[in-house]
């Protein structure tokens, strides 16, 4: 079995566990991730069809529309969010959705961004634990 | 780098000023934190997004803040919410959702705000100026007050407008601050036909290329032959703010903060330049358009919501005419919008055409179609790129003409003269 760890930056620090679901193309989650079931439903995205619920996913950042965060938000309360997100930069989008999901239910998801060469080594199907200082632990 | 807090952030932030303003300020403060900003800044108005109705979270975020007092405390307008509140009734739109999206539009109602319910709010008396800060949710609006007024928004997301709203502050970050404007990517058009830039379709088109390219870099496009008007830019606006997670955009010679390509640029070169050619336009115009089929159910206009221009650009193509028995025509508008027209005498024509017309909502925001629409049409990028992810139809994209056009032939027809090689 292979292993690699990498550094990130924790932009809502905690720890999480998953499978991988990488994709190098950005993603709105308004039109592009289905709430009530985890599914990415955007049919121009690499991963449409695939489900992201207890995943860890990986793309670099959102895209297009300002409603992401509160669909974000919906799968958290849900329960049908990633387990974490891991990102090429500090994402705004997905950061407010973790506060507010922190400030009403107490149940923030963790966010990493890691740099893009660290990013183009991940895979979907890696395992992957997250510490709350922004290491990435990969096994696959 | 830490973030500095003025004494009256801080008393905010400890509950001088009441429970819902300490909770909006401290959701502000942990993401200046995120974003590293420096300090707060003072904006002067706001537009709230989240009052499209998604689901139970948004709604209890809402009422939350209702419930503790809430009021705005800069002149704020409001978004589509997800129901209009007069015809919901002639849609497919179930009852409970319904009775949840009209609540969260009382919550947002109730926190002092504008009832404007428009994803347009650049096109009412509210229209921010040149120079203002301001605290601005929804795309396609963030996209147009930046670029084409020279207003400062940050592209933000649903649920922190509220707080900016609220507290009269956001992050001293982005597209706030002058050095954070200059343009990154240049966008030269080659050999594109004057007919074709005075063409409606041109801009979405374009729009949605730009976003592609662009991403989250700020794009310079070179090389118009015509001053386009402000309908064009919002069109062009609203598809880079879907295809990409533009913010803004310069076009030189025609939006304020471009008065030459140095300006535009604040002096620096570009990162990249990109050659824009009629191939690579025919290409976006084809990914618009996601089915080989010319069947046709319905014909959606108004995304961005139809301004008075848009009115009175759509009268004459239907004046005398009368869409085909079996296709729907509908336009979406705000409230404001679609007594302006009705005032100006562009209503009766369409009426008479057999459109129908939509306030205070968006189709894509609002389950109001019935599921044997399956085929729709429509003159908008931001609604091609979107329908087939959140509505699950199929997609035509062509010019308002084609859209009349096909709406009277009962299939989609569109005229290639402009677009052939």
């Amino acid at each position: 079995m292979e292993k690699l760890i990498i550094t990130g930056k924790p932009i809502i620090a905690g720890s999480a566990r998953g499978q991988a679901l990488v994709s190098q193309e950005p993603l709105s989650f308004w039109g592009g991730y289905d709430w009530k079931t985890g599914e990415i439903i955007d049919r121009r995205h690499p991963l449409s069809g695939s489900n992201a619920r207890g995943k860890i996913l990986a793309i670099p950042f959102t895209r297009g529309s300002s409603t992401t965060t509160a669909v974000l938000l919906e799968s958290i309360r849900a329960g049908t969010s990633p387990n974490a997100i891991i990102t090429t930069a500090t994402d705004f989008f997905f950061a407010l959705a973790s506060v507010v999901a922190d400030e009403l239910y107490h149940t923030p998801i963790p966010l990493v961004a890691v740099s893009e060469s660290d990013f183009a080594r991940l895979r979907t199907g890696d395992q992957i634990a997250l510490d709350e200082f922004g290491k990435v632990f990969v096994s696959r | 780098m830490t973030l500095s807090l003025t004494e009256k952030d801080q008393e905010m932030l400890h509950g001088d000023f009441g429970p819902a303003t300490r909770m909006a300020m401290s959701i502000l403060v942990r993401m200046a934190e995120v974003a590293r900003a420096e300090n707060l800044l003072d904006i002067t108005g706001a537009h709230i997004d989240s009052t499209v109705y998604i689901g139970d979270a948004g709604l209890e975020f809402a009422e939350r803040l209702a419930s503790l007092g809430a009021k705005v405390a800069v002149p704020t307008t409001l978004n589509v919410s997800g129901l209009d509140e007069h015809h919901w009734q002639e849609w497919a739109v179930p009852n409970d959702w319904a009775r949840q999206a009209h609540r969260q539009m009382l919550a947002y109602q109730s926190m002092g705000t504008i009832p404007t319910w428009t994803c347009a709010p650049y096109q009412s008396e509210m229209r921010p100026s040149f120079g203002q800060q301001i605290a601005w949710g929804e795309s396609n609006a963030i996209v147009f007050a930046n670029s084409v007024i020279g207003a400062r928004t940050e592209r933000y997301p649903d649920l922190f407008d509220i707080c900016c709203a609220i507290t009269g502050r956001a992050p001293a970050m982005g597209v706030h601050l002058t050095e954070n404007r200059a343009g990154k990517l240049l966008l030269q058009l080659k050999d594109i036909p004057e007919a074709l830039q005075r063409s409606d379709d041109f801009y979405p088109v374009l729009g949605h290329f730009l976003g592609k390219a662009a991403l989250e870099r700020i794009p310079v496009i070179e090389g118009m032959n015509i001053v386009p008007d402000e309908d064009q830019l919002k069109a062009l606006g609203a598809a880079a703010a879907s295809s990409g997670a533009v913010a803004m955009f310069h076009m030189v010679r025609v939006t304020p903060e471009a008065p030459t390509l140095e300006s535009a640029f604040q002096g620096k070169p570009p990162e990249e330049v990109i050659h824009v050619t009629m191939d690579m336009l025919r290409e976006s115009r084809r990914e618009l358009t996601h089915t080989d089929s010319e069947a046709l159910d319905m014909v959606v206009l108004g995304s961005p919501h139809f301004s008075l221009a848009e009115f009175k650009m759509l009268t004459p193509l239907v004046q005398g005419k009368r869409k085909h028995s079996n296709v729907k025509f509908l336009v979406t508008s705000s409230r404001a919008m679609t007594q302006l027209a009705q005032r100006a005498g562009f209503l009766d024509a369409l009426q008479a055409f057999g459109a129908q017309l939509t306030v205070d909502t968006c189709i894509l925001t609002s389950p109001m179609l019935p599921p044997e629409v399956k085929y729709l049409m429509t003159n908008s990028a931001k609604f091609a790129y979107y329908t087939p992810g959140l509505l699950g139809r199929q997609i035509t994209f062509g010019s308002l003409k084609d859209c009349v056009a096909s709406a009277m032939e009962g299939k989609v027809v569109r005229d290639e003269t402009l677009w052939k090689s």
